[in-house]
């Protein structure tokens, strides 16, 4: 980044030995069913079990075949199958199904469940109602935290979102509790803890709970504070079109696990690729903070540097030549795979944003969050429905409005709905319930003075005005607390202002200086005062359930001056986009911390929405 | 199990010292055990008990909470009366500004006794975590002693529910012990905990006390109704619905079942059985949208199917189906009336007429999808008609309930040829507008004739060099430029600065772009706030890039022509074939962009 920044940032500590601890254990476990075995793994735990450990490992512990739970019936001849599977009743009534089919036919085997990160009681229940609890042994693998990158790790949870805020299940409670226990106990002790949310709050008890449960090392800590904070205090953030490089990658292709998929329309080629993105990848470490704007002007200088380093071979004589080849060459052919690959990868975002006339859309969106010109933002979006236009996209925008103008009035409501389920098929009913559930699309309750106003106001005038005049009233009563909560914290930076994206002076910079993302201005507010004081007024906003604990004692405090202090471990619960990661590395730099981010999974608008809609019955 | 040992006995009096603590100290977070004898007792109107939580109970400065407080206690009176908790309990119900502004200082657990080789340390941890993640003062003395599982006070259950411990439930025989059982579980947080419990009272209440007490415990249900969601119980899952008078989520609930009908008939003939369910009058609307247009589409196939299996019906061999109609949202629907049924009379159920009066279809939404069926097919006379058709005033001027902008961006995606897009282009009023647009889609004489218009000299001697030598276009120019009419002004042309600066540039041997081909990818971009820098061709250095991007194009202007009469798949949702079609053009115009002038073999 071009910008200054503290330089004496902390070290973080070295994350990787997350993962050499659940290796060993899934070592131990499959050691606890000797001999060759099969093993069916969740689709969606290949990813992160592919970050973990690899087939030769798997092998070596007589693992003999690999597959994917598909819920069909099974072909293995393995006498032994062990299943790897998160907690989940749907695959659990599956393998009882194997297993009863298996009885049925006389065969016999041994059976062995891994639930991972932890087993929950409404599963083994499933096994006993199935007559099968004793038939199957099951143990526990406690993989809780996947470190993507140097400061990035994953509880790689994505159902949390929808359990813990759609159907207000508590079950991953515990489970997020527990991964903070885990880190406490790496890394810890915390000597601050500041949160806020209903989720934050719970799982603040749950590891306190097991902290007093479990027996305490002292040592040396490496992380010194602790944000928690609940996906739904900030809705907005996540609702937003990401063009901070990362995210826009994210957005348009989709990173699993830390890895992302590129098509052929960016490798040139008829197949696909998957790269790896993190800090290893010297040119992706360095463009996937930036705007996007940035990131062309940098690919093209890299590119001219790359081409220089490749022309001194020009002038070479042999014995250069040699020198150049063993130790510059490979250096610069990785470096040039790199570039070629990003370079692929910025064309083809470009290609597909201009298609869906993403200018229009940025417009729509930061009109929104200023609150400007909202009868435009509503026209745009019908037309936007009228056309079929992306689904995903249209129900964003929809919920964008809702969340910045506190809902939407009942006639707008209605008529967007109407026109959405025409566009989009009628059983979209089933996600308007489920969105308004989750309060991010609701319907304003218009309040009662102003239907008095208006009805007065009304009989003076002919209807067409009336209308006119009930929008004008109800723009005018409405207390939206996006708009209040974004004067507060000055979220939105004057629109007459320059903003030099290459030069940035705030985290705004992530929305093309638009919009400062809540969560993270909530993070940089409260470590700056220490706690919550001076933000009454905008926990109250947000429906609090903040608070900010110390570890008092004399441990504590002694080390309370240490580099430790300054390295912050923010745990999103409920998901984080990759724009609030490049925002919070920003807002390291500028004050010299180093944050470390804890999320349950990574997510952006597409993924938010999506858990939203009920594609299974 | 017969004689109980001195320690069993031991355990015994603890527990029931605990008990006493339990109920007696009236404290406010007991309240919540209190409520759940006052449940049991009381058969009167229940409170919602959740506002009653978030009313009550308070952030307490003290670390004073039912079990994990007992727990301490327990602790504190058993081996370690030395130590204190490290962090504070909070309230996870109520929040409290003042008091949790201040941090609490309570620990001696953070003693720094320096830190032990940490892999192996946590590595042993993990090893027999399931003795260490005890509580210490319940692990030794129970785990050793105790025979039964069912000798757990209600708490200490919970807190092995907690742990994910085997516990036996069947001793919680009264009711009263079941929902203690119960509000314990929701005190904890766990949710884990609060469904084993629900699965254990489902199984020993019955459904009419279950849903009783369910009503008082917002929580507790929430968890039930995700349980029996996940279990797919749905029959009791609408009873309790029902039981708690929450019949629209029971009629969704209920109407949700129709996705897993796959038969067409059934289906429409189970939407009409929803349509006598307690929807909310707003969506009882939809239902029966939804349930008409299904029992249209049926119609609609079979005709349909029957018409293109007889090859009489000309546009069915011109334009083969690529899908049947069947459960496509209504647009989607309209579209392939307005498609295949374009000029059928009103009263047929496939007429875009018909279907447009029975579904209530605006006239801009009508409008949109007429404009780009027609437009698919290439009939410019039908897609003049629909904009002529509407004017009564003698047909002097085309009129759109959608901005022309719009419409050129319909017609554009639809591949219309330039002397049909130059039509609508001109209609666009703005003017700086429409020569963005003009120039995107090389309208060259709408921009030739505004900027006669602006009488800007020096923007047309500009656009002069962009159109083709010697091309009837560049001959007006210059006749433009020699005729010393009013004097043309030299203002710069604001929205090129952005693509004006040249990047990279090594040794690749291709040479800067002319600005105005990647003004049209680039200005797309163009943030509220910034300009974006042009990416160029020439950033790649090296031959082989170039070779390749040049058999792209090739490859994609290929694809591209084949795809272009085709009525492609206008699958559900997405915007289907249009953007396909886009896509391609971008494609080839985006690598146009890339290649460069002609490379020196």
């Amino acid at each position: 980044m071009a910008h200054g920044g503290r330089k004496d940032s902390p070290e973080l500590p070295d994350l990787s030995l997350l993962k050499r601890l659940v290796r060993d254990q899934l070592i131990y476990l499959l050691e606890q069913l000797p001999g060759k075995k099969d093993l069916f793994i969740d689709s969606d735990l290949m990813s992160p079990l592919d970050r973990i450990a690899n087939v030769s490992i798997l092998k070596q512990h007589e693992v003999d075949k690999l597959y994917k739970v598909e819920f069909k019936p099974i072909i293995s001849i393995s006498d032994q199958l062990c299943f790897l599977i998160r907690p989940r009743i749907q695959t659990v009534k599956w393998i009882c199904d194997v297993v009863n089919a298996d009885k049925a036919a006389g065969k016999y085997r041994r059976y062995k469940i891994i639930f991972t990160p932890q087993k929950f009681y409404a599963c083994e229940a499933v096994l006993e109602e199935q007559g099968i609890y004793g038939d199957v042994t099951t143990d526990e693998w406690a993989f809780y935290l996947l470190p993507l990158d140097d400061d990035i790790i994953s509880l790689e949870l994505p159902e949390f979102f929808r359990d813990q805020f759609l159907a207000g299940d508590q079950r991953w409670v515990r489970t997020a509790g527990s991964a903070l226990h885990l880190l406490y106990s790496l890394f810890g002790p915390f000597s601050k803890i500041y949160g806020i949310g209903r989720c934050s709050k719970m799982t603040y008890e749950s590891w306190r709970e097991q902290v007093e449960e479990g027996e305490q090392r002292a040592r040396q800590a490496e992380i010194g504070n602790v944000f928690l904070i609940d996906r739904d205090v900030d809705f907005v953030t996540p609702l937003c079109s990401q063009v901070v490089y990362e995210g826009l990658v994210d957005d348009t292709f989709r990173i699993k696990c830390g890895c992302v998929e590129f098509g052929p329309d960016v490798t040139s080629s008829d197949k696909s690729i998957k790269v790896m993105l993190n800090s290893q990848d010297k040119v992706f470490n360095e463009i996937r903070n930036e705007h996007f704007s940035n990131v062309f002007g940098f690919l093209s200088q890299k590119a001219r540097n790359l081409q220089t380093a490749y022309d001194k071979r020009r002038g070479m004589d042999i014995k250069q030549m040699k020198t150049f080849v063993s130790e510059e060459l490979k250096g610069l052919k990785q470096e040039h795979r790199l570039l070629t690959l990003h370079i692929s990868a910025s064309e083809s975002i470009m290609k597909k944003k201009t298609k869906q006339d993403f200018q229009e859309l940025l417009k729509t969106e930061h009109c929104l969050l200023e609150g400007f010109e909202i009868r435009e933002c509503i026209s745009f979006m019908e037309e936007h429905i009228n056309r079929q236009v992306s689904m995903i996209e249209s129900l964003r925008l929809l919920c964008l409005l809702s969340v910045t103008e506190n809902g939407l009035l009942p006639k707008d409501y209605r008529a967007l709905k109407a026109q959405y389920l025409q566009s989009y098929g009628d059983e979209h009913l089933l996600t308007f319930s489920n969105l308004r559930q989750l309060g991010l699309l609701v319907e304003q309750q218009p309040g009662e003075t102003l239907t008095v106003m208006e009805s007065r106001v009304g009989k003076l005038v002919n209807d067409r005005t009336a209308g006119k005049l009930t929008d004008a009233f109800s723009s005018l009563a409405k207390k939206s607390n996006f708009r209040a909560l974004s004067r507060k914290l000055n979220l939105v930076p004057k629109s007459d202002e320059e903003y030099d994206l290459r030069v940035p002076k705030d985290m705004a910079y992530i929305f093309s200086g638009a919009y400062i993302p809540l969560s993270c201005k909530l993070i940089e507010q409260v470590l700056e005062r220490d706690g919550w004081i001076g933000l009454e007024e905008v926990t109250r906003l947000i429906n609090g359930h903040e608070f900010a604990v110390t570890a008092g004692g004399s441990g504590a405090d002694s080390k309370s001056k240490g580099d430790s202090q300054r390295i912050i471990l923010v745990m999103f619960l409920g998901g984080c986009t990759f724009s609030e990661i490049s925002a919070l590395r920003f807002l390291g730099k500028e004050k010299g911390y180093k944050f470390i981010i804890v999320t349950t999974a990574i997510t952006n608008s597409s993924r938010l929405l999506e858990a939203m809609l009920d594609n299974h019955v | 199990m017969m004689m109980k040992s001195k320690a069993d006995e031991e355990d015994y009096w603890n527990s029931s010292k605990f008990k006493a603590f339990a109920f007696d100290d009236a404290d406010d977070d007991l309240s919540k055990l209190k409520e759940s004898k006052m449940a049991v007792s009381s058969i009167g109107p229940l409170i919602d008990e959740e506002e009653e939580e978030w009313e009550r109970v308070s952030w307490s400065g003290e670390p004073v909470g039912s079990i994990s407080w007992s727990v301490k206690e327990m602790a504190a009176s058993n081996q370690r009366a030395d130590r204190e908790p490290a962090f504070p309990k909070i309230s996870t119900e109520t929040p409290s500004l003042n008091k949790s502004q201040s941090g609490l200082s309570l620990s001696s657990l953070f003693k720094g006794k320096g830190r032990g080789g940490n892999l192996q340390s946590f590595s042993d941890m993990l090893g027999d975590s399931a003795l260490r993640l005890y509580t210490p003062e319940l692990r030794k003395p129970k785990s050793e002693y105790k025979d039964l599982l069912s000798d757990w006070t209600p708490e200490e259950t919970v807190k092995r529910l907690q742990q994910g411990k085997a516990v036996s439930l069947e001793k919680f025989r009264s009711l009263q012990d079941k929902l203690l059982l119960l509000d314990l579980a929701v005190a904890a947080h766990d949710g884990n905990a609060i469904t084993a419990v629900l699965i254990f009272l489902k199984r020993t209440l019955c459904k009419e006390v279950l849903f009783r007490e369910m009503e008082s415990r917002q929580t507790a249900l929430r968890h039930l109704i995700h349980l029996l969601t996940e279990t797919r119980e749905q029959r009791l899952l609408l009873e309790l619905l029902r039981a708690l008078g929450r019949t629209e989520e029971a009629a969704l609930l209920q109407y949700k079942e129709h996705k897993n009908i796959t038969d067409e008939n059934k289906r429409r003939d189970f939407l009409k059985s929803c349509l006598s369910l307690q929807f909310a009058a707003e969506d009882l609307a939809h239902i029966q949208d939804h349930y008409t247009l299904l029992e249209r589409q049926i119609i609609i196939e079979a005709a349909d199917r029957k018409a293109e299996r007889e090859g009489k019906v000309e546009i069915f061999q011109k334009c083969p189906r690529k899908a049947s109609i069947l459960n496509m949202p209504l647009i989607t629907t309209l579209y392939y009336c307005c498609f295949y049924h374009y000029n059928e009379p009103e009263g047929t159920f496939s007429s875009p007429g018909n279907v447009r009066q029975t579904f209530k279809i605006s006239e801009k939404q009508y409008f949109t999808t007429a404009l780009a069926a027609r437009a698919k097919l290439k009939n410019w006379s039908d897609v003049d008609a629909l904009f002529s058709s509407r004017n009564w005033l003698g047909f002097a001027k085309k009129k759109s309930p959608l901005s022309f902008q719009r419409v050129v961006d319909i017609l554009q995606k639809n591949s219309a040829p330039t002397h049909v897009l130059q039509e609508y282009v001109a209609l666009v009023q703005d003017a700086e507008l429409r020569i963005t647009l003009a120039q995107k889609h090389k309208c060259h004489d709408i921009v030739i004739n505004t900027y006669r218009d602006m009488k800007d000299r020096h923007l047309l001697a500009e656009y002069r060099k962009k159109v083709e030598r010697g091309s009837a276009e560049e001959r007006k120019i210059e006749e433009l430029l020699s005729n010393p009419m009013a004097p043309l002004s030299s203002s710069e042309p604001s929205w090129f600065c952005c693509s004006s600066q040249t990047l990279g540039g090594g040794g690749g041997g291709s040479t800067p772009q002319p600005a105005d081909d990647a003004s049209d990818v680039t200005q797309a971009f163009v943030g509220s706030s910034s300009f974006i820098l042009l990416f160029q061709s020439s950033a790649r250095t090296e031959a082989d890039l170039q070779q390749r991007l040049r058999r792209e194009t090739t490859d994609t202007c290929e694809k591209a022509r084949s795809s272009c009469y085709m009525y492609g798949r206008r699958a559900q949702a997405a915007g289907g074939d249009e953007e396909e079609a886009e896509e391609e053009r971008i494609k080839a115009a985006g690598s146009d962009l890339l290649i460069g002038p002609p490379a020196s073999p």
